[in-house]
């Protein structure tokens, strides 16, 4: 094991496969020259030259549309987009093309793209670069979508992206990208599907998305501590395929779930877990499934604002409470 | 075989040595004006005219036809059918080699054709048939055939573009000399990924020939009210990739502009641009009733019809007889007749195929119901297939009612019975026991 950044194990990551095999190669914006707006891609463009880490104008529909259409050549493209709110630009090429192209041409090509971008809140960056849209690609069939929090799974999961047949939408964390974590040394892909249980614990079951798997761990502790619920904690770390029955298993045990996210409530990445945990572990459950979300506000940039606006460890601490007001 | 003569892949192409396409490519002229009706070129030898022609008649032939099952509710959705612009289609892609690859627009059946796909598979995808060249999944405005290097038709306007930067890029990293033809219509020029896609390409030097099918109208709106330049060929000139025009009527102007075009990108890695002013004669779908264009105006572009133009001057040059073009036109009616019983004689996909190749099936995806959360049992592809006959019933009643006499029977294939099918669906996931009816445990 050695102790690493999460941005530091993604650059691992691009740097192995890209040795690996030659057909692997990256391109966005800034990410050569500047070495990637949040120095993701440091030292690649050095070690793998300009054939292999492209820069690129600011044309996300179209950088998104060349990796597609390079991946299709048999390619394994790694775009990067600056914030998930920049991929708005390129959801054309995403939906229609990435995710579709496979099945409406009757299975004839693969789509072995795997398109990065970073998400979420606490910079200040307002109401343009701060959101979290996982809910939007988890929508869309034909995806495949990692959401890592921890620089072990942002390294194993990369790889597996980059290595898999499937488009894959790669959600990181910008406020996680400094953080450290031990990372296993000449570790393999991992696989997409099976869940974290980041915390062991019987009386609830709290699920985290991306950074608010973080969230979740700092609140079951202090839940621990102050009112002697041991939650379990579960991190999917991919959103499609979804590990279901880690989560079910969790419910059945704990009988009582609420899930976090950074994301807005409505169609959210909650309000769909909650529909499954409730369609498949009803007569399980002792309380309602909560959710905790964002604000169901355009990001604000004033920093009390913007705090509020996205879930802590209290939110989660009061939700888990709540599961329990009617005993 | 008539069949295999008018759509092999690439007979023509590597047949045709047309003499404007030879030696260096150092620059391709700019046609300031379309003289329609002028002879520009030489004939090209017998057989290439020969092989031109046929293509051309089969796709009109192809078009009218399709047309017509569309009426009759043989093909569902949108149908964009290319009359009136075989020569930009044909006179465009026998420019290409067997190994260079097309993408195009959602008016494509013409390039799928003209490509070599097979009429049989063609007009089984437009009749949504397992047999389909896109198994039925993609329809009238989604061909695609990968043996022929047919890379698509796309429904989305400009989206295209993007994609054939990607295959160029592809080509490039890849060392090879392919090059891609990139097909858009006039409106496509007003997109986004227009002016993207041309700075693209300029910038990393890409082997990529745009082709704008300037046939005067996006949808409805004719091309001075949608776009403020109508010399579409100068709008890619400002982001470094040179454009040039042709005669789209005239399928020997197109392919020699086309041809020093894809010889300019292959060779000198500079990508192009070529605009082929034509005319659809049919309306943007069959669901147009045309009221943005007068009567007039679509018979002064019929009088220069490219399929009528180019027989009569093969006539007239004595390269083939009357009674030959004759003889082509029906053999190409005769190939279209067997596409249709063809078609019709496909089985439709099966029902429980309806999850096949949303994700190629790997270790982070073993099987499709692993990325649909709604496991365990029943899965929806299952509630589909026990849907049974009625979708089918109700396709064919559609059809009867709009006068279809052909009562033919269906060969579908027999749905799989559940035994089999319980093998096929993977692991159950009853182990941790479904919750009882009677009881709760929580």
């Amino acid at each position: 094991m050695a102790t690493v950044r999460y941005r530091e194990a993604l650059n691992q990551a691009l740097r192995e496969e890209m040795e690996a095999d030659e057909n692997v190669f990256i391109m966005g914006e800034d990410i050569g020259v500047f070495q990637g707006a949040f120095k993701v891609t440091a030292g690649l463009l050095e070690a793998f030259g300009e054939k292999r880490v492209r820069d690129t104008p600011i044309s996300e529909n179209t950088i998104v549309g060349m990796g597609v259409g390079a991946a299709m050549l048999g390619l394994r493209p790694v775009v990067e987009l600056m914030t998930i709110n920049f991929s708005m630009l390129a959801m054309d090429q995403i939906v229609n093309h990435a995710a579709a192209i496979r099945y409406m041409f009757g299975g004839q090509v693969k789509v072995p793209i795997v398109v990065r971008m970073p998400q979420g809140a606490g910079h200040q960056l307002g109401p343009t670069h701060s959101h979290c849209l996982e809910a939007f690609y988890l929508h869309v069939p034909g995806l495949l979508v990692a959401v890592p929090s921890t620089p072990a799974d942002a390294k194993g999961l990369l790889k597996a992206a980059i290595r898999d047949d499937n488009p894959v939408i790669f959600i990181e964390h910008e406020t996680l990208y400094g953080q450290r974590g031990d990372v296993p040394e000449n570790g393999g892909p991992m696989r997409f599907g099976e869940a974290a249980v980041r915390r062991e614990g019987d009386d609830a079951t709290i699920i985290g998305i991306s950074r608010m798997a973080i969230t979740a761990r700092k609140a079951a502790d202090k839940l621990a501590e102050e009112h002697e619920i041991e939650a379990e904690v579960i991190d999917p770390r991919t959103l499609r395929p979804l590990d279901l029955d880690t989560i079910l298993e969790s419910v059945r045990k704990t009988n009582r779930a609420v899930i976090v996210e950074e994301g807005w409530p409505h169609g959210g990445v909650g309000a769909n877990l909650a529909a499954l945990i409730q369609e498949q572990a009803f007569d399980w459950l002792d309380a309602p499934v909560e959710r905790v979300t964002g604000a169901d506000v355009p990001m604000p940039y004033s920093k009390p604002l913007e705090q509020a606006a996205f879930p802590h460890e209290e939110h989660v601490m009061q939700a888990v409470l709540a599961t329990f007001k009617d005993l | 075989m008539a069949t295999k003569d008018a759509t092999q892949a690439g007979e023509g192409a590597k047949a045709q040595d047309h003499k404007d396409g030879a030696g260096a490519p150092a620059e391709v002229e700019k046609t300031d004006e379309i003289r329609f009706g002028e002879v520009k070129h030489g004939l090209p030898e017998q057989e290439t005219c020969r092989t031109v022609l046929k293509k051309m008649m089969l796709i009109r032939r192809f078009e009218e036809r399709a047309g017509e099952m569309y009426a009759k509710a043989k093909v569902g959705g949108f149908l964009h059918l290319c009359i009136g612009e075989e020569a930009t289609v044909v006179g465009a892609t026998q420019a290409l080699r067997e190994s260079d690859y097309l993408m195009s627009t959602y008016r494509e059946h013409g390039q799928a054709l003209a490509r070599g796909t097979h009429p049989n598979a063609v007009m089984a995808e437009l009749f949504g048939r397992e047999d389909g060249c896109s198994r039925g999944r993609g329809g009238s405005m989604h061909l695609f055939d990968w043996d022929r290097r047919f890379l698509g038709g796309y429904g989305i306007v400009g989206g295209s573009l993007p994609l054939s930067a990607g295959v160029a890029l592809a080509c490039d990293y890849l060392e090879t000399d392919d090059v891609i033809l990139s097909m858009m219509g006039d409106g496509a020029t007003n997109q986004g990924t227009f002016g993207e896609t041309m700075n693209f390409a300029a910038l990393w030097s890409l082997p990529v020939v745009f082709v704008i099918i300037n046939n005067q109208f996006g949808m409805g709106t004719a091309l001075h009210r949608h776009s403020a330049l109508t010399d579409l060929s100068l709008k890619s000139e400002g982001y470094g990739v040179p454009g040039t025009r042709c005669d789209g009527m005239d399928v020997l102007d197109v392919h020699s502009v086309v041809t020093k075009a894809l010889a300019c990108a292959r060779e000198e890695r500079k990508p192009q641009l070529v605009e082929a002013v034509t005319y659809r004669y049919r309306g943007h779908s069959m669901a147009d009733p045309e009221e943005y264009r007068s009567k007039e105006e679509v018979e002064e572009w019929r009088a220069r019809d490219p399929i009528h133009a180019f027989s009569r001057r093969l006539i007239d040059e004595d390269v083939i007889g009357e009674d030959e073009v004759e003889r082509l036109d029906k053999e190409a009616i005769e190939i279209i007749d067997e596409a249709v019983r063809f078609a019709d004689q496909s089985p439709f996909p099966e029902l429980d195929s309806l999850y096949d190749e949303v994700y190629v099936f790997t270790d982070d995806v073993p099987a499709w119901w692993t990325v649909d959360e709604r496991s365990p049992e029943p899965h929806r592809g299952e509630r589909e297939r026990e849907a049974g006959e009625v979708p089918h019933e109700l396709a064919e009643r559609g059809a009867a009612y709009a006068g279809v006499g052909d009562q033919q029977e269906r060969t579908r294939r027999s749905p799989r019975d559940q035994d089999a099918e319980g093998e096929q669906q993977g692991p159950g996931e009853e182990e941790d026991g479904e919750p009882e009816d009677e009881g709760s445990s929580g």
